[in-house]
């Protein structure tokens, strides 16, 4: 067991930023099965309509909900997650790659379940919509 | 082009079971970067009452996006998989993953509807382990983008 978490309405989670490069796009690739090329191919991304090469949503959604489970600390009190994907995280080829940034603050508590809503921006703008976690305290 | 109505409401059940790798679990934590230990460690993962490592929040999409894939690229639906991003995707679960689970999804197509013609099909996937016990369920929102559209 891990201690219970103290939580009041607007806590505020621990920000953190993920840097994320095309590595790690072909590295999440491997680990989920997703293999779509926009993931990874600049041409056919670009074929498509796309600025360059985007991360998977899922990764994006993945480190979003780091800052969930990280603070959770057991990542079973994790009980429901959900995101829209509402601006693609564009991964240039520059050895650098995009860096998302990711907040978190409690918006409810009920039940001994705390009801959080996350943050997520690249570039300036956010990257995720109605992102929404419910955590377990106990 | 329009997606089939017909589709809106069928099943499809995922042949055979996926069974949870403590490798893979391993794999998937350390390529989104999360050094839990629960997902990393047995022992840590059993000191918080856990039989196995424990999978990340986001983990069952593993399962959840080849059994939608599956159903999706049906011909008959209509779907341009190719022009398909990622608009919504969604987890609720009863309890979590953890390595050792031998996991079967059903998954339902809940809606197809067209948008600005962009085509969009809602799935959820039903998880459930070797006992039949319900495990969590994943609900997905694919968009099919307009061919003629710019993204910007």
């Amino acid at each position: 067991m891990t201690a219970p978490l103290a939580v009041e309405v607007g806590t505020e989670l621990p920000e953190q930023s993920f840097t994320v490069t095309r590595a790690d796009l072909v590295r999440y690739a491997g680990a989920s099965g997703d293999f779509n090329p926009i993931h990874w191919n600049q041409r056919v991304a670009q074929a498509v309509g796309l600025p360059d090469v985007i991360a998977h949503g899922m990764l994006t959604m993945a480190l979003a909900g780091r800052v969930v489970s990280d603070w959770a600390g057991d990542p079973g009190r994790v009980l429901a997650y959900s995101v829209r994907f509402t601006r693609p995280v564009v991964v240039p080829d520059d050895g650098v790659g995009a860096t998302v940034t990711v907040s978190a603050k409690v918006t409810a508590v009920e039940d001994d379940v705390a009801a959080v809503s996350v943050t997520a921006t690249f570039d300036g703008q956010t990257v995720l919509g109605r992102a929404t976690a419910r955590v377990r305290l106990g | 082009m329009a997606l089939n109505p017909a589709f809106v409401g069928r099943t499809f059940a995922r042949p055979g079971t996926y069974l949870v790798g403590r490798e893979k679990v391993r794999e998937f934590a350390s390529a989104i970067g999360d050094l839990n230990p629960a997902s990393h460690d047995v022992a840590a993962a059993r000191a918080l009452g856990y039989a196995d490592v424990v999978a990340p929040p986001t983990f069952a999409i593993v399962l959840a996006l080849a059994a939608s894939s599956a159903v999706v690229k049906d011909p008959e639906l209509g779907l341009d998989y190719s022009r398909v991003v990622h608009g919504e995707q969604g987890f609720e679960y009863v309890r979590p993953v953890v390595a050792g689970d031998e996991l079967s999804i059903i998954t339902t197509i809940e809606s197809v509807k067209q948008l600005a013609g962009n085509d969009l099909i809602a799935t959820s996937g039903r998880i459930t382990d070797a006992t039949g016990a319900h495990v969590l369920t994943t609900r997905s929102l694919l968009v099919s983008r307009a061919p003629d559209e710019d993204p910007a």
